[in-house]
């Protein structure tokens, strides 16, 4: 089996590398033969790496424990979607499992594109090849998957050891979450590979205009929604699985994953500057080009443990690797772009500070502020080495002091931006769209700081939080009263159709609204509160309005685990609601513990109650209680943000195409024919608009 | 023009504000990593910073008493004292031989009070029961380490 994945990975490569090469020679010699045969190596990379792919999955459902990644990270009494995603669980297989989706990306551009653009798809298919070759080259020769137990007999023969069972997945990994959280963090980082793909295919090829742009709207769109769900769900994961009452500590993996999040934003917002006025041109390109690259550094130190101090017990031989091709990458990304820098002047320049222009300059610049203040922190113990020999790390206070303000900051361009005009805001549209939110909110704000929650950031968000969503709100209701007026229809249906008209505005509306619930969320944490105790059965512990008994403690150890459990009966305003079951297992095969924690999670607040171990000193069971104010509205708004990303992908309906009642004939008839088709009414564009 | 002087004008204010938040932040956060042998040789006002050290738990070592946990980390043959005063218990992965990650400070006699305590079992998965050793990588590298601390993180 081994030998057949082995196999299919070196075909892989050897894909790549024709697709690579095959596709700059028929770029110089414009020969279309060749620039066929070689897109078609490329697309053919994704139907080798698969098979790779389903070799070891298959070796993971068949438990074969020769393969020493198997052996590893599976064993026998594994459930099965555990054993399908054991398939991540360690570097070799998380490698590979990268280099599967970038294929299944790069098969669906080349593809989809295959009668497309004739002039841009080799460049493109020339760089996604490149990317391939450099992970490819990893999995056949630098950490492969395919390797086997075994070692030399005396007499130098190979051997290969079978085991009888493996060591079995780790169990904080044991969790629905970890079966969907690496895939779905991984399909944002390699999915950005796309976009830079095609930036670099029109700067190369100097393709006219900003078509580029509208073409890979959607795919960053795709990559920016999954790398966002991802964080949210490894933030989900932290917070309900590691016990320690958080979901965000700062982490360099978590970093790592920020930050092409953090540009990857910039970048969405600032190509709306290029589209409708020409601007920003050498700055688009770049932001994509560093999105990829800060994907391929946060894969690097997920995978090398460069920076984290813990993590660093296990430095690996990648990191060398990696730092290779990001040189590589930066290189190729500067020659591009001196040479043909003159492709890239701007068209119009700035015409007023109050101006949709000037919110998205000031979107950029203090997201690549948050982005080079992340970045830095994470470094800085690897910088400080480099510089002063001493290695320096900095904490949570750093990231804090200088992103909440950011953040605070973006969010009041959440709400001012959309609403602003193109080039110039006359002062009548400023006081008509902001006056009475920002009425709204700042009476909010002094209601809330009259009841004593006096904090300046939470009162600033709180203000800020209702004038966003005032003025989000207000933009669906003008719209959505002008179409129920004209055709008669309830508000909500005509919210449904006014956001299925212009899905991209209304979307990011939708998205813009998720992250005033995420921020509310967040906020939260400023009022966290946590109590300690030592408990034995008929102590009490008070926490904000919660009163929790201790009723029983028992072992309910099983063969895979042994467990310390407490059953504890929770009291709210003095009136019994619930039992919860805070737990603390240790793992038999791996000697591995782990906590469950006891969530009750509620719109105002989450009651988080961990088990959190014997008294050193008197050997009682300690309960850690958190109450975690909010919490829960950060999931929701990443619901709301998954909803709003797919609705901005949809295609518009178009305006023309709206059901209306079979009375009106003079409109039906001066439609023409081709753009009404009876099938339905609803006219689906090719491709990207 | 006068837009775009306008925009770097506001563009300076905040990056200035933002790099003073930074180096607030930074002074408030900033932590040193030494290994044990290092810290002897010290110099004098670089002793007293807060810092984090690493080392094996010396097997035998951990002592439970009033209000503290006494422990001794090794490193490369040179042990150091460490008495951890936060208030959480310690994490499951702290026993003896893990490799711990303590971050405080250094104290006159020369052992280390530590307010956060981060551990991890010594080798989890590194079972090679053929004698050939098996390329190593950490499950879970992308997860938070066990830790327990005094402050909130």
């Amino acid at each position: 089996m081994d030998i057949f994945g082995s196999f299919a990975l070196l075909l892989g490569l050897g894909a790549a590398v024709y697709a690579f090469g095959g596709g700059i020679a028929g770029i110089v010699t414009r020969r279309p033969l060749l620039t066929k045969t070689a897109r078609n190596a490329g697309i053919a990379v994704f139907g080798l790496v698969t098979l790779a792919v389903a070799t070891i999955e298959f070796a993971f459902f068949t438990d074969d424990f020769s393969l020493a990644y198997v052996a590893e990270h599976s064993n026998r009494a594994l459930p099965l979607y555990y054993k399908f995603s054991a398939l991540w669980a360690g570097q070799e297989g998380s490698l590979l499992f990268w280099t599967w989706l970038l294929s299944i990306y790069a098969f669906f551009a080349l593809f989809l594109n295959r009668k497309k653009h004739p002039e841009l798809m080799p460049y493109v298919g020339v760089t996604l090849a490149g990317v391939q070759i450099f992970f490819l080259t990893l999995n056949n020769f630098v950490v492969s998957p395919f390797k086997v137990l075994g070692g030399m007999d005396a007499a130098g023969a190979m051997h290969v050891a079978r085991l009888s069972d493996g060591s079995g997945l780790n169990p904080l990994l044991q969790y629905y979450e970890m079966v969907i959280h690496p895939p779905i963090l991984y399909l944002g980082y390699t999915g950005f590979t796309v976009p830079f793909a095609f930036a670099m295919a029109a700067l190369l090829g100097r393709y006219p205009g900003e078509k580029w742009i509208h073409l890979t709207r959607r795919w960053t769109m795709v990559a920016w929604g999954f790398q966002s769900v991802g964080i949210l769900l490894g933030a989900h994961w932290a917070y309900a699985v590691l016990g320690w009452g958080g979901y965000w500590a700062w982490d360099p993996v978590e970093n790592a994953a920020l930050l092409p999040w953090i540009t990857g934003t910039a970048f969405l917002h600032s190509v709306m500057m290029q589209e409708k006025r020409g601007m920003m041109k050498v700055w688009n390109v770049w932001l994509v080009f560093v999105t990829f690259m800060l994907c391929i550094l946060g894969t690097s130190l997920t995978r090398t443990g460069i920076v984290s101090s813990v993590h660093a017990f296990a430095e690996s031989s990648i990191g060398g690797w990696f730092f290779t091709f990001l040189g590589i990458i930066l290189l190729v990304c500067l020659a591009a772009w001196f040479k043909n820098r003159d492709y890239l002047r701007s068209d119009n320049q700035l015409d007023s500070l109050v101006s949709r222009e000037s919110s998205f300059l000031f979107n950029n610049l203090i997201l690549l502020a948050a982005c080079f203040a992340v970045l830095w922190g994470t470094l800085f113990p690897v910088i400080s080495e480099a510089v002063t020999g001493a290695k320096i790390s900095v904490g949570p206070p750093f990231f804090n002091k200088v992103n909440v303000p950011i953040a605070l900051f973006l969010l009041l361009l959440t709400g001012v931006g959309p609403l602003l005009a193109w080039r110039k805001t006359s002062l009548d549209t400023l006081k008509r769209n902001f006056l009475w939110p920002a009425v709204a909110g700042v009476i909010a704000g002094l209601v809330a700081a009259v009841l004593g929650l006096g904090d300046f950031y939470p009162l600033v968000c709180l203000i800020l939080s209702v004038f966003v969503t005032l003025t989000i709100s207000a933009e669906f209701y003008r719209g959505a009263r002008v179409i129920a007026g004209r055709d008669g229809t309830n508000l909500l249906s005509a919210i449904g159709e006014l956001t299925m008209r212009n899905t991209r505005r209304y979307g990011g509306y939708v998205v813009h609204f998720a992250i005033v619930l995420i921020f509310i969320g967040i906020t939260g944490s400023a009022f966290n509160r946590d109590v300690q105790k030592e408990m034995n059965v008929g102590d009490t512990l008070s926490i904000g309005p919660y009163t929790i008994l201790c009723q029983n403690l028992d072992e309910p150890s099983t063969s895979n685990y042994t467990s310390q459990r407490a059953t504890l009966e929770v009291f709210y305003k003095g009136k019994s609601q619930m039992l919860l079951y805070p737990e603390h297992r240790v793992y038999t095969a791996s000697q591995v513990p782990e906590t469950e924690v006891a969530i009750e999670s509620t719109a105002v607040r989450d009651l988080y109650v961990v088990y959190a171990g014997a008294s050193p000193e008197t050997g009682k069971p300690v309960i850690h209680a958190y109450l975690n104010p909010l919490v829960k509205w950060i999931w929701f708004g990443g619901i709301v943000l998954i909803l709003g990303t797919v609705l901005a992908m949809l295609p518009n309906r178009s305006a023309a195409l709206v059901l209306r009642p079979a009375s009106e004939k003079a409109w039906g008839e001066s439609v023409s024919p081709q753009t009404a088709p009876a099938t339905g009414p609803i006219l689906r564009r090719e491709g990207h608009d | 023009m006068k837009a775009q002087k306008k925009f770097l004008v506001g563009s300076a204010i905040i990056v200035a504000t933002l790099l003073g938040l930074a180096y607030v932040g930074y002074t408030q956060s900033k932590t040193y990593y030494h290994t044990i042998s290092e810290l002897a040789t010290l110099p004098g006002p670089e002793q007293h910073q807060r810092m984090r050290v690493s080392g094996n738990v010396k097997n035998g070592s951990i002592v439970h008493r009033e209000g503290r946990i006494d422990f001794v980390l090794e490193e490369q043959g040179k042990a150091l004292s460490v008495s951890y005063v936060g208030s959480d218990p310690l994490p499951d992965t702290f026993k003896d031989g893990a490799q711990a990650l303590v971050e405080g400070r250094l104290q006159p006699d020369g052992a280390f009070t530590a307010e956060q305590v981060q551990a991890k079992c010594a080798s989890k998965y590194e079972a090679s029961p053929t004698g050939a050793p098996i390329q190593q990588s950490q499950p879970g590298q992308s997860m938070n380490p066990s830790s327990a601390s005094s402050g909130k993180s």
